[in-house]
């Protein structure tokens, strides 16, 4: 690790600490509304000042970071099991299987990826609690992203089953299952590691972007996605720079993943 | 040889614009709601109009049925009517894609210059500060969501083609860096240069034929990445494109609009990979 990946995983380490402390960080809530204080700027009572509802701005991105950082993870290890199984296992039967899975990530990487999240979220109701508009926004997620990694882990997955030791594996009387449980799999950890660091700031942007869209978490829960809509109102930046804070934690933090990935590569490949 | 390799991928094509387009109906089919009709509310209408509305809806619920009738009206042009909008679907795309094409071509020029002019000047002038300015440059734009750049671009007061630029540039700019960088140090491009050919010689004659392939497959996936960007930058741009017209319909869950878009985008996209990959192969056969 050289010095900006150690400051990364500080950086990471800090902001997962602090969305994991919310509730005492920010004890006041994320929907509570101080009526008193609407659109409010920063003070003591609100660190960030308020949002247009009265709702302290501190609280909303804290949670908000603890709803993003804790599910698109959860998605990236969605998609990378489902790529992992769909992948990995075709590779490894090859033949027709491999070519199947082949023609399925084209017909999925042929789609634009925000088309076709935002067309499986718009088959959704969009009329849904905020927790299941969370659990569905994530799980469309991983559920969608698997094609890529998928490509990638068949790739690999081909390649280990014409390699020596599987081979000698396999003339040694080990077959079928076992044979992709015990040789095959453990084998493609580095490459399945990279795919699921790969997919975390991948997802961290798309709930961004569907957020901004008005297709993702819905209110009152707070996500980065829908805490980058209050930039739309915005006339100026120098106007009211605090409500940028959420926009900067969240390039900071994808930039931390990426300086991160780059050393999962490192190892994978 | 060439020949087999276009008809492979008019064949591949043909299936996955039949596959998604199944898949789409697919969903359409599944979805909350699909066999319940707005207009079967309406207190004027009697008895019987209500239950013609339903015999009219029982027969999608076979989801093959409801897939092959769809494609027969999209052989024969029709591409249904937009539930949220009262249109046909082919005006609503007749009147929007030049819109979209407009913006897409200049943010896909905009970007692709920016990318080649610093991604060549950082591989030939090999200056530690510049590559490195680049590099963060492309990899902050890399950290932002897509919709921040559109509001961004709304913010400032800029083109929408300007946000597509920025979006897709970094991809762009990080590729053919590494790649005219790698070309730089093969050894006949440092024996050409130890000859004394001129800089745009070695640039035009040994440099760009040997990444061209490559730089037309990134290409090919630039343009998905523009249609990709083109549906924030147009919702909150207010750019009546293509990319509007589906968060529109996202929103209004107007389904067949959203298949039509599904099948449209789908076909763009394959066709855009297909002659990147095509083109490049013609590239290759010359230089064998």
């Amino acid at each position: 690790m050289n010095l900006w990946q150690k400051l990364a995983c500080a950086f990471l380490v800090v902001v997962v600490c602090a969305a994991a402390g919310a509730n005492w960080l920010a004890p006041i809530g994320y929907a509570k509304q101080d009526r008193e204080a609407i659109s409010a700027e920063p003070s003591r009572a609100h660190w960030l000042g308020t949002d247009e509802l009265g709702r302290d701005r501190f609280a909303r991105v804290l949670y908000g970071t603890r709803i993003s950082l804790l599910l698109a993870p959860a998605a990236a290890l969605l998609s990378t099991l489902m790529a992992a199984l769909i992948g990995g296992l075709s590779g490894y039967l090859g033949g027709i299987w491999a070519k199947g899975a082949m023609a399925m990530t084209d017909l999925f990487m042929s789609l634009p990826w925000l088309f076709l999240l935002i067309t499986a979220r718009a088959l959704m109701p969009l009329n849904v609690s905020p927790l299941f508009s969370v659990v569905v926004t994530f799980l469309l997620l991983g559920l969608l992203g698997w094609s890529t990694a998928a490509r990638v882990l068949c790739t690999a997955a081909g390649s280990l089953r014409s390699s020596d030791f599987v081979r000698q594996a396999r003339a040694s009387g080990v077959r079928g299952a076992r044979l992709f449980w015990i040789h095959v799999l453990p084998n493609m950890k580095p490459v399945l590691y990279a795919q699921f660091w790969i997919s975390i700031p991948v997802f961290i942007l798309t709930e961004a972007n569907l957020g901004v869209l008005g297709l993702g978490v819905s209110e009152p829960m707070p996500s980065w996605g829908s805490l980058l809509r209050e930039l739309e109102g915005l006339v100026s930046l120098g106007e009211e720079p605090w409500k940028f804070v959420s926009l900067a934690l969240l390039v900071v933090v994808v930039m931390s993943f990426q300086l991160l990935l780059s050393r999962q590569e490192e190892i994978a490949f | 040889m060439l020949r087999n390799r276009i008809a492979g991928h008019i064949l591949a094509l043909v299936a996955t614009v039949l596959l998604g387009g199944l898949l789409s109906a697919t969903l359409v089919r599944l979805a909350p709601g699909f066999d319940v009709d707005e207009q079967q509310l309406d207190p004027h209408l009697s008895s019987a109009s209500v239950e013609a509305l339903r015999a009219a809806r029982v027969q999608d619920h076979n989801i093959l049925r409801f897939y092959v009738s769809y494609m027969n009206r999209l052989a024969h042009g029709d591409l249904g009517t937009s539930l949220s909008l009262s249109q046909p679907v082919r005006t609503l795309l007749r009147d929007r894609a030049p819109t979209t094409v407009r913006l897409l071509l200049l943010g896909l020029a905009m970007a692709w210059a920016a990318a080649l002019s610093l991604a060549l000047s950082a591989a030939r002038l090999r200056l530690a500060g510049y590559d490195a300015a680049g590099t963060l440059l492309s990899g902050t734009l890399l950290c932002l969501p897509a919709a921040v750049l559109a509001l961004l671009s709304v913010l400032w007061n800029v083109p929408g083609s300007l946000a597509i630029a920025l979006i897709v540039f970094p991809h762009v700019y990080r590729y053919a860096r590494n790649l005219l960088a790698k070309s730089y140090t093969l050894p006949h491009i440092v024996t050409a240069r130890a000859k004394g050919l001129s800089e745009a010689r070695i640039l035009f004659w040994h440099v760009l034929p040997g990444v061209a392939p490559q730089l037309l497959a990134i290409g090919g996936v630039s343009i998905s990445m523009a249609i990709g960007a083109a549906i924030p930058v147009e919702a909150l741009c207010g750019v009546a494109g293509i990319g509007q017209l589906a968060w529109q319909a996202a929103l209004a869950r107007d389904l067949p609009l959203l298949v039509n878009l599904t099948v449209l985008v789908t076909l763009v996209t394959l066709l855009a990979n297909s002659g990147a990959d095509v083109i490049g192969q013609m590239i290759r056969g010359q230089e064998l």
